[in-house]
């Protein structure tokens, strides 16, 4: 590990975990927005280590996702209100459903392998709706219960009849405390993901998404790299569904449903795909959007718009309106598709286009600046 | 065998609407060489023409109802009943079959634009590429229809003269408790004859004849001459006129919303894949057998034995035939399989 | 000398047509045999034979590695293949395009070094002492040292072609397949690409197949030619005697269709 990527990770931890102090100066200082940064970014950073590393396109970590939460839920119930176990035992067991999954749908690759994801989140998600019942609460959800067991303690309710809440080891985890939680989990997934990256395992997956042919005719048989890296993403996936019961003790099937397969696949595109940063980026980006936009009503967009002319006004507040509030998600399609037409390297391509320029830029007048001291 | 005969009917106008979506899909795929991920949206496009034309047809004037005396009470009759009395009032009730004649420029506009203004941009781009921009393209459509029409789904019902059900085993000599929807009859019909429109075109026209080339080989059309991209551009109409008018003939059945698209995009390619991708005849029997297994699955008797088995059937296969028979029941060799 | 490769009555047919009609040829070991042929001879057809990517309808292709009874490779993956010791070099030359030239030399040592799979999740790619020298050891072979940190997606073809070898060679091969290695290339490439694998034949021991239907390159690398058209072998022997044969120059003259 070179003494670059040392200091990006601390770099990285040291802006993540200092957020409480100014993410306020941004309008996000709000701990359940800063909670969703950091899940959301573990969420893609993992799924980046299949999509970006090896190239392969799943649109079925919704799925993973879900297992997280509900294994994390059970944990709850069952075990106790700690979240060290609850975030354990989810990783684990997202893990070992990513093999299963994994074993089978890598045995296509392209679009293939994204119908197979696709077909194997689909087919969990219907059955938590249906059989799963017992397990899932389907479509009311799994909550906490007044008559949970909870064997390591914490069983019942609380004083004043409320439901208890997850803890760390005694520590509430409400507010900034669940957000440091969550961030300090983050960080650990980003060092682990720029440690895959320099590594050889990470070279090697590299070299799957560049050319597989050449890979086999390398004498290399890619699947077990391929399963890896689908498994490592899948972990990352049941991870950041864990932290989101710890956050909110509460699982539905909705987050296993392929639209939210769709989103992390929308993050790591906007962020920068095969990137370290990128997917990050991007899940802070949508979420931090998502949280303005959704604000927004034509009472206030007329109050925005209020300085303009009142015939323009009254066509442009409707026409903004598309675009905020409920409609956000038609901004975030259209954002999407300009950066997927545009950029394919999203916004870490963005980045490095416009550094470019100022570079030349700064160059170009220092020599305008040379010539003009000769004169 | 009463019970098995019902299931397979049930099957066979879902199989209907499947083997359009995968036909369109299919043709898109095997010419253009495109994964359209907005295919979904095109069939829920054509939904919503129907709904349109139910809202245009069904405009409406505030008049007194005079069969309320005690109060001044309003109703709304449409301008076309106004207008034209009994002649409009059947116009609005046949507003889905109309529909199909007006949703066909707007579906050929539509592949038009669809095609020129974005698709043709990703040929040469990679197919993870192409799914991700037509994904994005599905997201701004269906958000677009929810703004204006709303979250919730729409009933446009079918005339009322095929409102009934027909009595498909008094015909057939069972027992007379067989009955079966009109409606959906009609569009197992209506697909049947659409499927065999779009075969004897490609077989029996030069036109079809220089497409299933270019399906089969696409750069040696292009090598004797003949300019093929202009050719997929139709292409490409067509396919989403046959979407359209699936997702028209559809609205009797499941009331649209605007999400309808994203719940037959993934069938469709689940479709598709089974018949093996690129085959036009595999996407048509993929689409019924799909189509007929799923009504199955969900016997009470199935069910009983198998919980679950409904929710699951169409992956299940799909799974299954990807992992046993890669290029799906009739897929050609070499269509995708880097 | 032994065979490293006997190829036995192989008949492929392809949907009625023949491409390959009982084709009967043996490869000895150390040598440089080319194929020739015009096109549409079954050349490709006879290649993907070879190692097993295809399989005959009839007929037996034996492999002689590094075990004195021969095996045959019908069905086998290419990275199992590979590992028999059978590398290829493609008529377009595949390399890891997005890597770096360094990146690209790095693949094939380590893979040679630690067998199919290695979770080596800790330690960095550029701390690994002697694979690093092992993989400049091969690019210094065939000089592309100085270009080490260049995106090998943005080399022209010719050193394209050289990186392919080198990766090739880091596996320590004992037969090379060369699939037309100088197709589409300028002339002063096409040179450069005969001497490196010309040098590489005084360094190292390596059996060649080329398949090629540029005459200078065969006659410069070859020490053994087999004349291929219609799917048969119509002749075979040194490449001198293979130049004035007429059957060859009718094969050639007649696939032209002159």
């Amino acid at each position: 590990m070179q003494m670059k990527d040392n200091i990006l990770v601390a770099i990285f931890a040291a802006v993540i975990l200092t957020m409480p102090i100014w993410a306020g100066a941004v309008g996000a200082g709000y701990p359940d927005l800063l909670q969703k940064f950091a899940i959301f970014g573990l969420f893609a950073i993992g799924f980046n280590i299949l999509f970006g590393f090896t190239g392969y396109l799943s649109f079925g970590h919704a799925a993973f996702l879900g297992v997280g939460s509900y294994t994390a839920m059970w944990s709850f119930k069952l075990l106790s209100m700690n979240a060290l176990p609850a975030v354990i035992l989810a990783t684990l067991l997202s893990g070992i459903f990513a093999a299963a999954i994994g074993f089978v749908a890598l045995r296509r690759s392209g679009i293939y392998f994204s119908i197979l994801t696709l077909a194997f989140a689909q087919m969990c998600y219907n059955l938590a709706y249906s059989v799963l019942t017992p397990v899932t609460m389907g479509e009311t959800g799994l909550t906490l219960a007044a008559d949970d067991p909870r064997i390591f303690g914490g069983a019942g309710v609380e004083a004043g009849g409320a439901l208890p809440s997850p803890d760390f080891f005694g520590l509430s985890l409400s507010g900034y405390n669940g957000f440091y939680f969550a961030a300090i989990i983050l960080v650990i997934g980003f060092y682990i993901s720029v440690r895959l990256y320099r590594s050889s395992f990470g070279l090697m997956l590299l070299a799957v998404k560049s050319n597989q042919n050449r890979m086999n005719y390398t004498g290399l048989n890619t699947k077990p790299y391929l399963l890896s890296a689908f498994v490592i993403s899948g972990m990352y996936a049941g991870l950041a569904g864990a932290l989101m019961v710890v956050i909110d003790p509460l699982a539905g099937a909705e987050r296993m449903q392929w639209t939210a397969s769709g989103e992390v696949v929308l993050m790591t595109i906007l962020g920068g795909v095969g990137t370290l940063l990128g997917p990050f980026i991007g899940a802070v980006t949508i979420k931090y959007f998502e949280n303005i936009f959704s604000a927004f009503n034509d009472a206030v967009l007329n109050q925005i718009f209020d300085f303009l002319p009142d015939f323009i006004q009254v066509i442009w507040v409707p026409f903004a309106s598309l675009f905020v509030g409920k409609g956000w998600h038609l901004t975030l399609g259209v954002l999407f598709m300009l950066v997927v037409i545009f950029l394919p390297g999203g916004a870490m391509e963005g980045f490095r286009l416009l550094k470019e320029k100022l570079f030349k830029k700064n160059e170009d007048a220092a020599e305008t600046a040379k010539a003009g001291g000769t004169e | 065998m009463e019970a098995v005969f019902l299931q397979l009917l049930n099957g066979l106008d879902k199989g209907g609407a499947y083997a359009l979506i995968a036909l369109g899909l299919t043709l898109i795929f095997g010419t253009l060489g495109v994964v359209n991920f907005a295919h979904g949206a095109t069939f829920m496009i054509g939904s919503f023409c129907a709904v349109t034309l139910q809202k245009l047809l069904t405009m409406s004037q505030k008049v007194r109802d005079e069969s309320v005396t005690f109060f001044e009470a309003y109703k709304e009759v449409p301008y076309l009943e106004i207008w034209f009395g009994d002649t409009g009032r059947a116009l609005i009730d046949w507003t889905v079959p109309l529909a199909l004649l007006f949703s066909i420029p707007i579906m050929l506009a539509f592949g038009y634009i669809m095609e020129r203004g974005l698709i043709q941009r990703f040929y040469k781009r990679t197919h993870a590429e192409q799914i991700l921009v037509t994904f994005g393209l599905a997201i701004v459509l269906q958000e677009l229809v929810k703004a204006y029409f709303g979250a919730n789904p729409i009933p446009t019902p079918a005339p009322d003269i095929v409102s009934g059900s027909a009595h498909v085993g008094a015909w057939l000599g069972m027992s007379d408790a067989i009955v079966y929807p009109w409606w959906r009859l009609i569009y197992f019909l209506f697909a049947a004859i659409l499927i065999g429109g779009v075969f004897a075109f490609l077989n029996m026209t030069t036109f079809g004849m220089v497409v299933r080339a270019g399906m089969a080989d696409r750069e040696t059309v292009g090598l004797i001459g003949i300019d093929i991209d202009k050719k997929f551009t139709i292409v490409f109409g067509i396919a989403a006129v046959v979407t359209g008018l699936a997702g028209v003939m559809y609205t009797p059945v499941l009331p649209p919303d605007y999400h309808i698209g994203m719940e037959f995009l993934v069938l469709s390619f689940v479709v598709v894949v089974v018949g093996g991708m690129g085959s036009l005849r595999g996407a048509v029997a993929a689409g019924f057998l799909l189509g007929i297994l799923q009504s199955f699955a969900s016997m009470t008797e199935v069910k009983s034995i198998l919980p679950g088995i409904d929710q699951i059937i169409i992956y299940l296969v799909a799974v299954v035939i990807l992992l046993v028979r890669p290029r799906g029941l009739m897929g050609r060799e070499g269509v995708m399989e880097d | 000398m032994s065979a490293i490769l006997t190829v036995e009555g192989v008949n492929k047919n392809f949907s009625g047509l023949k491409a390959l009609d009982d084709v009967n040829l043996s490869v000895e070991k150390g040598s440089v045999h080319a194929i020739i042929g015009p096109n549409g001879a079954g050349k490709s057809t006879f290649l993907n034979c070879l190692v097993g990517r295809l399989i005959p309808d009839t007929g037996t292709v034996l492999y002689y590695g590094k075990k004195p009874e021969g095996e045959t490779l019908f069905g086998l993956p290419p990275h199992a293949i590979n590992q028999k010791g059978i590398s290829r070099v493609f008529q377009t030359p595949e390399v890891f395009e997005d890597l770096s030239i360094f990146e690209n030399a790095m693949i094939p040592v380590m893979a040679h070094h630690d067998g199919s799979y290695k979770f080596n999740s800790w330690g960095g790619v550029v701390s690994r002492g002697e694979i690093v020298d092992n993989a400049e050891q091969i690019l210094e072979d065939v000089g592309l040292i100085e270009k080490r940190n260049v995106h090998s997606g943005s080399l022209s073809r010719g050193d394209k072609r050289r990186l392919e070898l080198a990766m090739c060679l880091a596996q320590d091969p004992e037969l090379l397949l060369l699939d037309e290695p100088t197709a589409g290339m300028a002339r002063a490439d096409t040179n450069n690409t005969i001497d490196l694998l010309k040098k590489i034949g005084e360094e190292r021991n390596i059996t060649k197949v080329i398949i090629e239907h540029d005459m200078h390159v065969v006659f410069s690398l070859a020490t053994r030619v087999s004349v291929l058209a219609r799917g048969h072998v119509i002749a075979e022997g040194a490449p001198e005697e293979m130049k004035g044969d007429p059957r060859v120059q009718e094969a050639y003259l007649g696939g032209a269709h002159l």
